[in-house]
């Protein structure tokens, strides 16, 4: 029997076999507790949203007011990754939430909203409109130019830089124009820029301190520097904050040069969240421990979860997670062409040269051939996968 | 500076998968074959119904089975409010008989099983709607995922705030009927799917025909004479494993036996090694259909275990069970049909002789050695 469809069988099984144990039952014990909440009730967080929530219930057409509430669960939701926040957000601007004449908080909201959901085009048509009305908001920029970014625009990304420049802050476009820089070729002057940034601002809150290495590190992999990066990531970790993204990409790091065996010990308590269970997963099947299997069967749970509610916000994970632990590579093609059509970073690019590698298909990989040689992107991992994508036959 | 650098920091994440799942409640609609009875069951997450009527009373941030118990009749007052189903247009009121608890993939759910009897208004009884209102209100990310069985047949249906109402068709002419033809169709490919990628199956197949044109005279495998006494040979076997695997096969899956998965996949290995190793050193010659029939039941709990995981419900267990054992009879016979003729053909040759029988049994051998050593202890051997 084939390996695939063995692997496959097995995490049918193991998911079916989690399915089967669970049944509804009687608890017997009062004391019991069956689910611990995010926040108590006496949590300061919890009565500051308490008390937004009893004022925009007072005043429901104060859109003031719906934009503060919405802005606070969009926090919450950043910091936690937790999707019910953004829909309590998007519940408190249900007034105006389909509406063109919204008033501009509320719009601004709607969009961040909007992205969080990975409807990028929404957020970009409703930062365009509140970037009309307040251009010196340093924070519709900066979101357009992720946003563009994330859809490989860098062309629009860069005159929402110029924005910066233009109406707020100098320090700002470097920044801005620095990540972009360094996915057009230009990495290594992107790294200087982005050093520059770091060794400046040396008050800056450690939350800015970390997104500054984190792209360092960044650039320093597409430079070819190693050992540089891993200095970097050390120093952002260092900093103490909690950060997925962060986390991610370290664990990512470390996968990619053969250290499988630090991941459990960085992703310790983290399997919550699905995009460090899946690091977990992958690096569990690249040691083989006893019993290794159990974060790919959570993650797949997961994946089934969300595909009986048709979400569609986990397709880069979900296409790395059938290719490298269940060796779909079908499957998983189809999964990274999708995601890629949604959005097109360089781990987007990755994951679907990877799967076209896999399924011997060089046509399916085109799309990234021809955007690695549009943007320059520099990467040598991702222009290992294009020569052996190139040496496919055709 | 810092307010670009904050901006910036949050738009790291632009594109980033969510951390955790989104809410969601299950909710499944069963109707009895009169309709006007319906059976239901809907799972609303704890964090939710906390969120939306306040469930910890204490405070603490820890929900227990006694606050749970404590708030059953809010829970139920609040739940069936937001939630109509109406058959034919006349309204079927709700009744709460049982609340428990369940574990799903992000956390405990209050799980409420409810009665509804419809007012049954003139005319015919062709449909059913529901209307779905929980939670919307306060977050817009909610999803209600209603499963609705009805005649054999399962319909889901997504509900949210765009789009919180659904509509069934009842006694649907075309679907219940067409819908079982088309999924027993669907078992039986899956039997014999089975039978082609369970390569154990196969395998322990092969070693039990191999000699099945041969016959044996002093400890050695000699050619039979005719294909009538080789045929009859293959027509034992195969029968004898077809019945005992469907025995057990139907016992497992209807849950009367069952085996743990790693003990069943371990003897199965087993049982390819014996098959084998039986040509090698002869010991059983005309009486193989009896070890296909004892070994036929343990590799029957392996059929059950891929059946069970195609997702059974009871409505359709039959049409599985049927459907799927024919599929792997076709999918056994196929590969008899293709054998016997060559096996035959070929059965006076030295190379069919040494290297078929004696050469690729020793293969076989080794190889569901190594399943077996990697079922039992649970290693990895193969390179995946």
């Amino acid at each position: 029997m084939s390996l695939i469809a063995r692997n496959v069988v097995a995490f049918l099984l193991g998911t079916w076999l989690s399915a089967m144990q669970a049944a509804p039952y009687l608890p017997s014990d009062d004391a019991k507790v069956l689910e611990r909440l995010p926040l108590k009730a006496t949590d300061p967080m919890a009565r500051e949203l308490r008390e937004l929530r009893a004022r925009v219930a007072a005043n429901p057409d104060d859109p003031d007011q719906a934009a503060t509430l919405a802005r606070r669960y969009f926090r919450l939701a950043m910091a936690e990754g937790d999707p019910r926040y953004v829909g309590y957000g998007e519940a408190a601007l249900q007034t105006w939430w389909a509406r063109t004449d919204a008033p501009h908080p509320v719009v601004k909201m709607r969009a961040l909203l909007k992205q969080y959901k990975h409807d990028f085009s929404g957020a970009l048509t409703d930062f365009a409109l509140a970037g009309q009305r307040d251009p010196s908001d340093e924070e519709i920029w900066s979101w357009r130019a992720a946003l563009h970014i994330v859809q490989a625009d860098y062309l629009e990304a860069t005159n929402d830089c110029t924005m910066l420049k233009r109406h707020a802050s100098q320090v700002g476009w470097a920044s801005c124009q620095a990540w972009v820089d360094g996915m057009i070729g230009k990495a290594s002057a992107a790294y200087a820029a982005m050093a520059d940034v770091y060794a400046r601002d040396t008050t800056a809150a450690p939350s800015a301190r970390l997104w500054t290495l984190t792209r360092l590190a960044e650039l320093a992999l597409r430079m070819g520097k190693a050992v540089q990066a891993e200095a970097h990531f050390k120093q952002a970790l260092a900093l103490r904050v909690d950060d997925q993204y962060l986390l991610a990409a370290y664990a990512d790091f470390l996968l990619d040069h053969g250290r499988a065996r630090e991941v459990p010990a960085l992703l310790k308590g983290w399997t919550k969240s699905d995009i460090l269970l899946l690091r977990l997963a992958l690096a569990d099947h690249v040691l083989q421990l006893p019993g290794g299997g159990a974060h790919a069967r959570a993650l797949q749970s997961r994946f089934t979860a969300a595909a009986m509610r048709r979400d569609t916000l986990h397709l880069q994970e979900e296409a790395r997670f059938r290719l490298h632990i269940l060796g779909d590579a079908k499957r998983a093609l189809a999964l990274a062409q999708e995601n890629w059509a949604a959005q097109r970073e360089p781990r987007d690019a990755r994951v679907l040269f990877e799967a076209a590698i896999a399924a011997r298909d060089a046509q399916a990989g085109k799309p990234v051939v021809s955007w690695l040689e549009s943007s320059r992107h520099e990467d040598p991992v991702l222009q290992r996968l294009a020569r052996e994508l190139a040496n496919l036959p055709q | 500076m810092m307010r670009f650098i904050c901006a910036m920091f949050l738009a790291f994440y632009a594109a980033m998968a969510f951390a955790h799942k989104a809410s969601d409640s299950y909710l499944t609609i069963t109707p009895d074959d009169a309709v006007a009875h319906i059976d239901g069951q809907w799972d609303i997450a704890l964090r939710d119904l906390d969120f939306a009527m306040g469930i910890d009373a204490d405070g603490d941030g820890e929900i227990t089975w006694g606050e749970v118990k404590a708030q059953h009749e809010r829970i139920a007052a609040y739940a069936l409010a937001r939630l109509s189903l109406r058959l034919a247009g006349g309204i079927c009121p709700l009744r709460v008989v049982e609340h428990l608890i369940d574990e799903h993939s992000d956390g405990s759910y209050a799980v409420i099983r409810f009665t509804a009897t419809c007012s049954q208004p003139r005319g015919r009884l062709d449909r059913l709607d529901i209307e779905y209102r929980a939670l919307f209100d306060l977050d817009a990310q909610h999803r209600g995922l209603l499963r609705f069985t009805h005649a054999g047949a399962t319909r889901s249906a997504i509900l949210s705030p765009e789009q919180p109402t659904v509509t069934f068709a009842l006694h649907d002419g075309a679907t219940p009927t067409s819908g079982r033809w088309a999924e027993f169709s669907q078992f039986v490919q899956e039997g014999v799917r089975h039978i082609w990628i369970g390569f154990d199956h196969i395998l322990f197949l092969l070693s039990l025909l191999l000699p099945a044109v041969l016959v044996l005279r002093s400890r050695i495998w000699q050619p039979v004479a005719a294909f009538r006494l080789a045929g009859w040979d293959v027509l034992a076997i195969v029968t004898s494993f077809t019945i005992a695997h469907s025995i057990t096969l139907t016992l497992a899956t209807l849950e009367v036996v069952t085996l743990p998965s790693r003990f069943v996949e371990s003897v199965i290995a087993i049982s390819v090694v014996l098959a084998a190793a039986n040509n090698v050193y002869p010991l059983v010659d005309r009486a193989r259909w009896a070890v296909a029939f004892v070994f036929g039941l343990i590799h029957g709990f392996g059929f059950a275990t891929v059946l069970g995981e195609l997702g059974l419900r009871s409505s359709t267990l039959l049409i599985a069970l049927v459907g799927f054992n024919i599929g792997v009879e076709i999918g056994q016979l196929a590969i008899v049909l293709v054998f016997l003729p060559i096996a035959y053909w070929l059965r006076a040759t030295w190379m069919y002789r040494r290297m078929v029988v004696l050469g690729g049994s020793v293969a076989i051998m080794l190889i569901a050695a190594v399943w077996f050593c990697e079922r039992a202890f649970n290693l990895a051997l193969w390179p995946v």
